[in-house]
């Protein structure tokens, strides 16, 4: 083999089998675990719905129907929109972001003391405290928040027992159990990349600009902050995404007259039976997404690359 | 404006560690003043407390007469500049400098005038909108005083700022840092473990060592007449020899000691020391004279050489095992004294003193 490219260097260091192995692990994972499925899926939203005796026959054509029924509704509606699909996907985008919000408000000043507030043992506890109760599972976790937030709950029972509120608050209908749980579900996600970001800041610097004269608020605004962005763009990135995406908690905390988007792109390849349909509102809400994310990153200048670091 | 700095009975304990023992002494305003010492002997402690980082355990600070307790770093007259500069590497020069000014509320334009202007101060003009990391090591610095000078502080502490530096470099800016200071007449304090750092810029050096301040005194004394042990060892080279003395200082204020090498010799003294006490006696190598008329006398035998340029430096030992160690400047052809040969030595009286044995003193 000639020594070309980086491949065939790394062939030559490793040994032949050890490149093959990483060749297939990283084929795998790309092609089969990422790849094939959102083709197949992008594939599925053009197609008729059609029952499997009629796959393959002359029925069988791709069409825009179902981004068509996303934005206008049946053929049979007479205000030319889909107002409520199109609102149910935008309730979600907004709720998502009020996560992603709460999540930021909630995981800056943690990640800020765990990175530069408590020193060695301290700083391990407080870690271990918070990834510890993520060893309960997700829907358990979910259950658990109902059950606090319930109208016989400990919220509702405590607060009316000191006389805060006189008949029970329902916060299930109201969505504070749902921003709850989701808020939760996904603050280490949000902690980590903060964490990383605001670790690798010279105390010095938070130090200089203190004794230069800046409040604790300015040392934020001009020093940890512009350098921490990276870190928050991750996990703001990562927070919105998979809360636009959650389908458990909004399914089990979620009031009955609200809906997530997942639920509807659930209930099309379920209840529905239109897996075509349930495609198209998946792959709408993923572009929808990636989209919402890429035009964030641009109003504040945060490149991609930066993102990985 | 100028500010005095008071230490007063400052001790500073970390827990069973106390990393400032008594500190006491009043720095003047408009002084260029040193804190001298190695890595862990409590410079940067002091520094910190004058700073506002660190609140003394036991003692006072007073600036401008002013007990500073409970008054927070960003509400002192100080201003700190850091070894490792802390710039923010995500603001421009400009912003760098005018950083203080920002977070007091100034402006954008009279920011930007006041950059220029010390921009100006460092000989760095027109380079405000340059990015930090587009500077060089001696630019970089001098930014670092320039917005350290920004809000016209009192006081300016520097923390071993020049340690970073190639050696060139650092001697150019001892002769920078001390032109600008007597420019803006400010309060300078400056910490390092560098004497020559600290005996070329400063007026008063204080030399520190376990958190004990051992001696407060200008550069030439602190060189010539040493207070302690450590001081004579760790400012400067030194010969050390154990001794005791034989005949208590007179007026003349020299004492005459025996050398446990065998020698008598006449030394300075303090007058406390008495007859029969165990001394160290330091003599510098440049003090040191092969051959000559001094009346001290030593004898031993040449092992090396060591060539440095302009100076010349001969490790001796003597009979019992005690190295010694003579510089001589370079004065070009002669080779001076073979390998081996027996040599003698001779030191006047005046440059050579006895103090109180210290353990902290190590034999230059």
């Amino acid at each position: 083999m000639k020594p070309r490219g980086s491949l065939s260097a790394f062939a030559e260091r490793n040994g032949i089998p050890v490149t093959l192995y990483l060749l297939t692990c990283v084929g795998i994972w790309v092609f089969l675990l990422v790849l094939l499925p959102q083709v197949t899926m992008l594939d599925y939203s053009f197609r008729a719905n059609l029952p499997p005796s009629k796959v393959g026959g002359p029925e069988d054509v791709y069409t825009l129907e179902h981004y068509r029924y996303f934005l206008l509704g049946s053929s049979a509606n007479p205000d030319g929109w889909n107002a409520l699909d199109i609102g149910v996907l935008v309730k979600t985008l907004v709720a998502a972001l009020f996560v992603t919000l709460f999540d930021l408000a909630i995981c800056y000043p943690v990640a800020f003391l765990l990175a530069k507030g408590v020193r060695g043992g301290g700083a391990r506890l407080l870690i271990l405290a918070l990834i510890v109760p993520f060893w309960v599972n997700e829907i358990l976790r979910a259950f658990a928040f109902r059950i606090l937030f319930g109208a016989t709950g400990v919220l509702n029972e405590t607060g009316m027992m000191l006389g805060l509120w006189e008949a029970p608050i329902d916060f299930i209908g109201s969505d504070v159990a749902l921003y709850a749980g989701l808020g939760y579900a996904y603050i280490l996600l949000m902690i980590f990349p903060l964490y990383n970001a605001i670790e690798s800041l010279d105390s010095n610097q938070l130090e200089a600009a203190r004794d230069m004269g800046a409040s604790w608020a300015q040392v934020h605004r001009r020093v940890v902050i512009p350098y921490a962005k990276p870190g928050i763009a991750s996990g703001c990135t990562m927070v919105f995404m998979l809360s636009a995406g959650a389908l458990a908690a909004p399914q089990i905390l979620g009031g009955p007259s609200n809906l997530w988007f997942t639920q509807l792109v659930y209930q099309w390849f379920n209840s529905g039976g239109n897996w075509p349909r349930g495609s198209a509102y998946a792959i709408i809400l993923l572009v929808v997404c990636v989209g919402f994310v890429m035009f964030m990153m641009r109003v504040f200048r945060v490149s991609i690359g930066a993102i990985g670091r | 404006m100028t500010k005095e700095v008071g230490l007063s009975h400052v001790t500073v304990e970390f827990g069973d560690y106390t990393a400032v023992d008594d500190a006491h002494l009043t720095i003047a305003g408009g002084e260029f003043f040193s804190f001298l010492g190695p890595s862990g002997c409590g410079k940067t402690t002091i520094l910190r407390c004058i700073s506002g980082f660190q609140e003394p355990s036991y003692g006072k600070l007073l600036i401008g007469g002013r007990d500073m307790r409970g008054i927070g770093p960003n509400k002192r007259p100080t201003a700190l500049i850091f070894q490792n500069l802390a710039l923010f590497p995500l603001m421009s020069v400009a912003e760098n400098i005018a950083f203080p000014l920002e977070v007091r509320g100034v402006g954008k334009k009279e920011r930007r005038r006041r950059a220029d202007e010390l921009l100006e101060l460092i000989a760095l003009p027109g380079q405000g909108d340059k990015r930090v990391d587009a500077l060089s090591g001696g630019q970089k610095q001098r930014v670092a005083i320039a917005r350290a000078l920004a809000v016209e502080p009192d006081i300016l502490l520097l923390d071993e700022p020049l340690s970073a530096l190639d050696l060139k470099l650092r001697q150019h800016m001892r002769t920078e840092l001390r032109a600008i200071q007597k420019q803006v007449g400010l309060t300078f304090i400056y910490i390092t473990h560098d004497q020559g750092e600290a005996l070329t810029m400063s007026d008063r050096v204080a030399v520190m060592s376990r958190g004990k301040i051992q001696q407060v005194a200008d550069p030439a004394t602190v060189y010539n007449a040493p207070a302690t042990g450590f001081v004579a060892s760790f400012v400067g080279e030194n010969n050390m020899f154990e001794g005791r003395i034989a005949a208590p200082a007179g007026p003349d204020g020299t004492a005459e000691v025996d050398l446990g090498l065998g020698a008598r010799v006449r030394v300075q003294a303090a007058p406390g020391l008495g007859a029969g006490e165990a001394v160290q006696v330091f003599v510098r190598p440049e003090a040191l004279e092969p051959g000559g008329t001094a009346p001290n006398r030593l004898t031993a035998r040449l092992e090396k050489v060591e060539f440095e340029g302009a100076m010349r430096h001969l490790l001796l030992r003597a009979a019992d095992g005690t190295a010694l160690r003579v510089s001589q400047v370079n004065t070009g052809g002669d080779a001076g004294p073979g390998p081996d040969a027996p040599v003698e030595l001779g030191f006047a009286p005046a440059q050579a003193i006895a103090l109180p044995p210290s353990e902290l003193a190590r034999a230059g």
